[in-house]
Order: structure tokens, then sequence, then C-alpha cells
């Protein structure tokens, strides 16, 4: 399900002395099963774009078109569940929001909202589970018994249990341990195969070159490029600079070997890349 | 969520502003317990247009005001029809079934509501004005006598200071579990008041989770850094009473000399 944004400003309290503009004159698409990473340092308004995908968030102006929903000012309160249901989004840190007597019941609470009998949001539920990785042992013990990744990962289920088109994550990686993290990407990898359309929000830029197909870097509240990281990570080191974005690990290194003299062809992107790359340089002379 | 208004603090340099926070304190209980004893127009009129000037000399709009009584609106409802429903007495204006109205109940009615509306104005008046820590500061101040008599005074508002440091994090807290309870599909809740308490559930459970857990997190914090209780500690602000205190002390007094006035005469 592609998604649009035309035209999107936002701002708190609009219309009152206290407003407070976050976004201004957004407008980029996210196309249909692919992956988009939403980067730019904090307070560039990307928690607040994407909480416009699933209507928690009302554009002040412009329209925002998710598959054939249209959400605009005006959009009511009622209609939102349809789009609910078709985006689920992963907050930050998402195990904050566990609360029933059991792991299964927790996973089940998306799907029962959205209307599905009790057997086959049971179903959902455990395929849900299964997909994020958590023991069939753990399904009946309480989520506040379990450990911080499993927490983690049970309130994944919770908003994959519903089976939405769009699934967006919020810096789903944050405090997890290195091998959590590549999990994670695995798992976003698996939704893109399942041809669901995935959004996420990174500071990670290698987790960004491993997944992302579009790269959105917002600035300030607006979209300043959108992008394939081959080409966005090319660009000159001041633009970084100047977004305060760091470039991939590989890609730093790459800068700090030309900067001794190393002359590389074009910035790699992947520990790969950059090995490749060097190899060539190294085999020339 | 990010328009309740109570407790909140705004900035500003104004005359109550500048005003001890011990002195606005003072001012407020008195004034609450001069105000209880109006019993005539006149004595309202007077309660009602002092608050008033207080509002103006805080120079701030009388929207963040009127904000203030928004959320308690029902409550002041509630109370206003209990009195006009069931205070008994002649002459009976209207009559339905066991509800009466009566004239005295009518003129109830209508005090007790000009009495929420005033306390609640002129409590907003002290913590639009008074920074948190500031309240807290004055309260242990004041309750300092009670120390003799062994009531633990400075434990009691450093519990009110935190207490009143998480308000604005439960706020934040509250927001970000709606957000994502209402993103697996929370809705508006239909059916009957069970129902609809249990639709709550799923707000209520990770906000006592995060909660707790915060409280842990602050006494482990407050504990590596040595933190014990019942020690005499040393303030970082000290409070004094400045020229200003005294000519609220002395407006106090008119106030109270004028509404005593009013009572009698009127």
């Amino acid at each position: 399900m592609a998604i649009t944004f035309e035209k999107v400003n936002f701002s708190y309290g609009a219309g009152t002395t206290l407003a407070h503009a976050i976004l201004h004159d957004v407008t980029v698409n996210m196309p249909s099963g692919q992956v988009t990473a939403i980067v730019g340092q904090t307070g560039s308004g990307k928690s607040t774009l994407v909480q416009h995908i699933n209507g928690l968030l009302k554009p002040t102006q412009g329209r925002v078109v998710v598959d054939d929903f249209e959400l605009t000012a005006r959009t009511k309160e009622k209609q939102l569940m349809q789009l609910r249901q078709k985006v689920g989004i992963v907050f930050q840190f998402p195990e904050n929001q566990l609360f029933a007597n059991s792991v299964l019941e927790d996973v089940m609470y998306a799907p029962l909202n959205f209307g599905a009998d009790k057997v086959a949001a049971q179903a959902a539920a455990e395929t849900a589970l299964r997909r994020v990785g958590v023991a069939e042992a753990l399904w009946q013990k309480s989520p506040f018994e379990l450990s911080g990744g499993q927490m983690r990962r049970v309130a994944m289920a919770g908003t994959l249990a519903s089976d939405p088109s769009v699934v967006v994550l919020d810096e789903p990686a944050a405090g997890l341990d290195p091998k959590g993290q590549a999990e994670l990407l695995q798992l976003v990898l698996e939704l893109k195969s399942l041809g669901k359309t995935v959004v996420f929000i990174s500071h990670h830029m290698d987790h960004v070159v491993a997944v992302a197909d579009q790269v959105v870097v917002m600035h300030d509240g607006r979209v300043v490029a959108k992008d394939t990281p081959a080409v966005l990570f090319n660009r000159d080191l001041d633009w970084f600079k100047k977004m305060k974005l760091d470039l991939p690990k590989a890609g730093q290194f790459a800068e700090k070997l030309t900067a001794a003299g190393m002359k590389l062809p074009e910035r790699p992107l992947t520990l790969t890349q950059l090995a490749t790359a060097i190899n060539t340089e190294v085999g020339h002379e | 969520m990010n328009n309740i208004m109570i407790g909140r603090f705004v900035p500003g340099d104004s005359f109550i502003h500048r005003l001890d926070p011990r002195t606005k304190m003072i001012g407020t209980f008195l004034y609450i317990l001069v105000m209880l004893w109006a019993n005539s127009w006149a004595s309202y009129a007077w309660t009602a247009i002092f608050v008033l000037g207080l509002i103006r000399l805080t120079g701030q709009p009388f929207k963040l005001y009127w904000d203030g009584l928004k959320p308690i609106f029902w409550l002041i409802l509630f109370t206003v029809v209990l009195q006009l429903a069931f205070t008994p007495g002649t002459p009976v204006l209207y009559r339905l079934g066991p509800v009466v109205i009566t004239t005295p109940g009518l003129i109830n009615a209508i005090y007790v509501m000009i009495r929420f509306v005033l306390i609640i104005l002129m409590s907003t008046i002290l913590t639009l004005t008074t920074p948190p820590t500031s309240i807290a500061n004055a309260l242990e101040m004041l309750l300092g006598p009670l120390k003799k008599i062994k009531v633990p005074v400075a434990e009691l508002a450093l519990m009110l200071s935190i207490a009143l440091r998480f308000v604005p994090l439960l706020m934040d807290e509250t927001q970000k579990i709606m957000n994502a309870q209402k993103s697996r599909g929370m809705g508006f809740s239909t059916g009957g008041p069970v129902k609809r308490a249990k639709a709550i559930i799923p707000l209520l459970i990770p906000l006592f989770v995060g909660a707790l857990q915060r409280a842990l997190d602050l006494a482990n914090a407050m504990e590596v850094r040595g933190f014990r209780d019942a020690v005499q500690r040393t303030k970082y602000r000290v409070l004094h009473y400045e020229k200003n205190d005294g000519l609220a002390f002395a407006g106090l007094f008119v106030f109270v000399v004028v509404f005593v006035v009013t009572k009698r005469l009127f």
C-alpha cells in the first residue's frame, strides 16, 4: 500500500496563540511493498510525520493518502478505525504498551479490536508471536515476567497480529543488543517479502543501508532529501554535517582513508563494499 | 493532554509572580476561609471583584483561568443540581415528583456555584504564578513549627515536590500509551459502564507499571547519591519577605475589612 503526503502542514494547538508548527509543506511518497527509512536529527519531525500515517495526528493542512484512504483535517475520528487496521505502528520502547494477564491475550488485543472473533484472533496472535520469535513456552506467562528483549518482541507481535499492510517502526532497535538488532533487521526484510510496506525511523545509518529501499531525510520539519541509500550516502560530506547525520560505519572509515591519501572510486556503504574497494585500490599499485 | 491546566505554572514577571510563595499561600488560604463566610450578594460580589482584580494583576489572559475551570465543570454542575433539587423551604417554584425546586434552593445553588468558581480561580492564581518547587518550599517553611511535635515536614514537602514533578511526566506517558493502544484499535467505548471501565484497562495498567518503575528508579538514584531522611538540610533558595509582601498583606487586610463591612451592612 502506497503512502502519499501532499503538502502536509502540521502544528500543535493550531488556531490558538500557542500554535507551534512542526511539519512544513511535506510532500513525499512511500512506495508500496518497499522499505522506506526516515532519518534526521532529534526534533526534526520524524515521529510527527509517521503519526500521520495512521491518523493519530491529522494534518492541519494538506492530505495524507494511504491506499484509498484520505486523511485530512476534517477526517472523522470514527473513520480512523479503518485506517488503523491497515497501518500498524510500533512505537519507541513498545514494551510500555503491555497490559494483559498473558502474552497471548496481549497480542490478541489488536485483532479483537478490529473485529476478529476469539478463534481467529488467537490464530493471528500465534502467527505473529512465531514471526517475532517468542517461544511457545512463554505464551501463557504474564508479559511482565519476561526479559526486556522478549517484552519488545511481544509488543511488536501485538502490532503485527492485526496483519497490517503498512508497518511503521519508530526506532525499533533502540536499547537492543547487537543480536537483537540483527534479528530486527531480519524481521523488517521478512515483512517486506510478505508484501508489506515498511516505514522505519532510525538513527542508525548501518541499519538504513542494510534494509532500506528509500531514505527520506527530515530537517526542521521539512523533507530535504529522498533517495536510494546508494545515491544519498554518496552526497557531499558537508551536507551530512549540516543535516547532523552520520555516515554508515564503512563510509566513515572510507572518509578517513581518503583523508590519509587513499583514492576510492565511490563511498562504500557496507563492510563488503569497503573491503572490495580497498582490495581494488591496493591491487592497482 | 496538553490542555490540562490544573497546577500548571506560567512564568511571568507580574507583581503576583514576584511575591514570596508563602505570602501567596497564606493569602490563598485566608481568602478561601473568609470567602466561606460570605452570605449575601454584596459579600459575594466583593470577593469576586477581589479575585478578578488579582487576575488582572497577574498579567495573564483570562482564558488561562477559564481553561482551569473547564475540567471541573461537571463537578460544579453536579453540586449545583444537588443543591437545586434537595433544598427544602418555601416558596416552591417547581415540583416534579420528589424533586422540589424552592427559592432558597435556587439561591443556595447559585451561591455554591460562585464559591466553587472563586475557590478554583484563587488557587489557579497561586499555581499559575508559582513554580511547583516554590510551593513545596513554602509549605515546608510554613509547616516548620510542626517539626517540634515530630511531624516529618521536610519529608512531606519532598513528597509533594516529587509528586508535582511527576505530573508532566505521567501526562506524557499517558499520551504515549494512548497512542500505542489507539494504534492497536482501542476505540470509542460503547456499551454499559462495566464495558467502558474495562476499555481503559489497557491504558491504566501500563501507566501504573510505568509509574512504579519510575518511582523505583528515582528511589535508587536518590539512594546512591546518599539521600537519607530525617536529617537537617540547608536550602539552595532561601525564602525571604520583601516590601511587596508587606503591600500584599496590607491588601489582604483591606480585603477582610471591606468583607466584614459588606457582611454587616448589606
